[in-house]
């Protein structure tokens, strides 16, 4: 039996991608008004489950950290996180964090880990491929970059043994085994398991599970490091799409196809 | 005038679309520069030479490939260093975009993805939300890292050529100290199609195509166009993830978006709205994606799709 693990998921509160979503403010930041744990996120989290459970899980030893960066609401992601089975949650939350772009989120967050591993630093910390609503799928690389670790992005498989992790990435001409040496920061992709749902103990349990709040001054954090003034990219101008309109439909009298070509040929598109 | 390196991992034999864009962009930036991983064969090194490359760089390591990203965002920081470069632009594949995060923290450079257009004075045009609204932005620090999404601009050589002379860039001993190794690579046969993400036409299949990409592919081989593919149909197991277009798959922005068999829902959606065109074929005359489909066939696509691949075929002789 190996040692137990130590691993920080972090999960994101985003619009539910779902619905239709809106920038807001001068600052065109996201509208987090009706937000949930990101999807992608949750194939995170039952990655770190199966690996803390594969090593007998809680009661062994093993932890499995929810942290989450974002305003009040946020703290429904960690919650929610809970219930599906991580052993404790943390927030990082503080005012002056609105509006940081990507390496202003990176810089805090990699605060947090730092704190979050001052009595045993994290093995592993694991991401979602992407948030669905920034989508820059930066986070992650800049994460590793600024604590110094290896990362291993869009896994689809992730085993961990004596202190190495293999993993799987499936590319458009080939796929790679991939090794790295813990600790390492590590995104999945959502072909790499099935994310349970939190069940009725699971949601009872979770009430009595502790959530942290940490705020800048608890990581060691100045409020100009981060925010609008701690980003190093700014939105200037934002406009909504004109949505698209239909054009012709048609229904198939047995010379759709010829239809269609006809279609194509005035678009020059042939 | 401001220096403009741009990073071309493995040239190959002859420089992706892509690539050019990305040269052609840098042109339109200031003075280009190239920072490239892996081989330089003639024919790539006469195209740099072709589109105005005022210097290239080349890393001292040769086995950069071996690694994830972190050795590779080494080596372009110092190259960066070197050509006194203020703007960075690589592709925006995963790759690209994550070579480009540990390079802007290594910099203390802005880093703005999926960019579309970029002005003179360096703003960035993208669109956010899926496609639902379109954005400017901009680095606010010395340097600015920029990912260019294909199929942005048209490519076009400069006026005059160049003679650029290539720099051996030290990749730091250090480099790959604290990174990933990739120990095995198994090759997926090729299709012979282009690239999903960089294909002029996708021809998508999804729920509808019940198991059959057949009739796609052929439509998809008379037009030279990619194949793409609905989660549903990717989760059935009837086609490769990596033809996944939507919210967890890729983002495509082809001239031509042939849905066929494909409900559309808002996860779908997200990944292929800013097609130029948008032609639909369903059974199901109330699916979504007739709502935004330029041209739309309510009928069976195993009739539909055989009589314009046969037209095509017959037209283009």
């Amino acid at each position: 039996m190996e040692e137990t693990l130590k691993i920080i998921v972090l999960v994101k509160h985003v619009p539910d991608a779902q619905f239709d979503r809106h920038l807001t403010g001068a600052a065109n930041t996201v509208d987090r008004s009706e937000s949930i744990l990101s999807e992608l996120d949750e194939y995170a989290l039952e990655a770190a489950l199966q690996l803390s459970e594969a090593r007998g899980g809680e009661a062994a030893g093993n932890k499995v950290i929810a942290l989450s960066m974002g305003p009040a609401g946020a703290v429904n992601a960690v919650k929610k996180s809970l219930q599906i089975g991580a052993s404790e949650g943390v927030h990082l939350s503080d005012e002056a964090l609105a509006g940081s772009d990507a390496a202003a989120t990176s810089l805090a967050l990699a605060a947090a880990i730092r704190h979050l591993g001052a009595d045993a630093p994290a093995d592993l910390i694991l991401t979602g491929m992407a948030s669905t609503d920034g989508e820059t799928s930066l986070v992650p690389a800049q994460l590793a970059e600024r604590l110094g670790l290896p990362q291993v992005t869009f896994a689809a498989s992730l085993e961990l043994d004596a202190g190495k992790l293999t993993a799987r990435r499936d590319g458009d001409t080939h796929a790679d085994t991939i090794e790295a040496d813990l600790p390492a920061v590590v995104s999945v992709t959502d072909q790499i398991n099935d994310p349970r749902y939190p069940n009725f103990k699971g949601i009872m349990a979770a009430k009595k599970k502790t959530i942290t709040t940490l705020s800048l001054a608890d990581i060691g954090v100045d409020a100009a490091q981060v925010g609008k003034s701690g980003s190093w990219t700014a939105v200037e101008t934002a406009e909504v799409r004109p949505p698209r309109t239909a054009g012709t439909i048609i229904t198939d009298e047995g010379d759709a196809g010829i239809q269609l070509v006809e279609f194509l040929a005035a678009q020059k598109l042939l | 005038m401001a220096k403009v390196l741009v990073f071309i991992d493995n040239p190959g034999r002859a420089l992706k679309k892509s690539s050019l864009e990305l040269l052609t962009i840098a042109r339109s930036l200031g003075e280009p520069a190239v920072a490239f991983n892996g081989e330089l064969h003639d024919d790539a090194a006469a195209a740099l030479a072709e589109y105005g490359v005022q210097a290239l760089y080349r890393p001292s390591a040769a086995d950069l490939d071996d690694y994830l990203v972190g050795p590779k965002a080494s080596y372009l920081a110092a190259a960066v260093q070197a050509s006194g470069a203020t703007v960075v632009l690589t592709e925006n594949s995963a790759e690209g975009k994550e070579i480009a995060a540990r390079l802007s923290i290594k910099l203390g450079a802005g880093v703005i993805t999926d960019v579309v257009a970029v002005d003179p004075d360096g703003t960035a045009h993208k669109s956010v939300l899926a496609g639902s609204y379109t954005t400017t932005a901009k680095a606010t620090t010395p340097v600015a890292v920029l990912t260019v999404k294909a199929n942005s601009i048209t490519p076009e050589p400069a006026v005059s050529g160049t003679a650029p002379e290539t720099v051996t860039i030290e990749v730091p001993e250090t480099a790959t100290a604290a990174s990933a190794r990739i120990t095995a690579r198994n090759e997926k046969p090729a299709s012979g199609r282009p690239d999903l993400t960089e294909a002029r036409i996708v021809v998508a299949g999804g729920r509808g195509v019940d198991g059959n990409f057949g009739p796609l592919e052929e439509l998809a081989d008379a037009l030279g166009a990619a194949i793409g593919a609905s989660r549903a149909a990717t989760d059935a197991g009837w086609i490769g993830h990596d033809a996944q277009v939507g919210q967890t798959g890729k983002t495509v922005s082809p001239q031509l978006y042939i849905s066929a068999g494909i409900s559309g829902a808002i996860q779908q959606k997200a990944g292929m709205q800013t097609a130029k065109v948008i032609v639909a074929v369903n059974k199901d005359a109330e699916s979504p994606v007739f709502e935004i489909a330029d041209f739309g066939v309510v009928g069976d696509l195993f009739q539909v799709l055989p009589q314009a691949t046969a037209e095509i075929k017959k037209r283009k002789g």
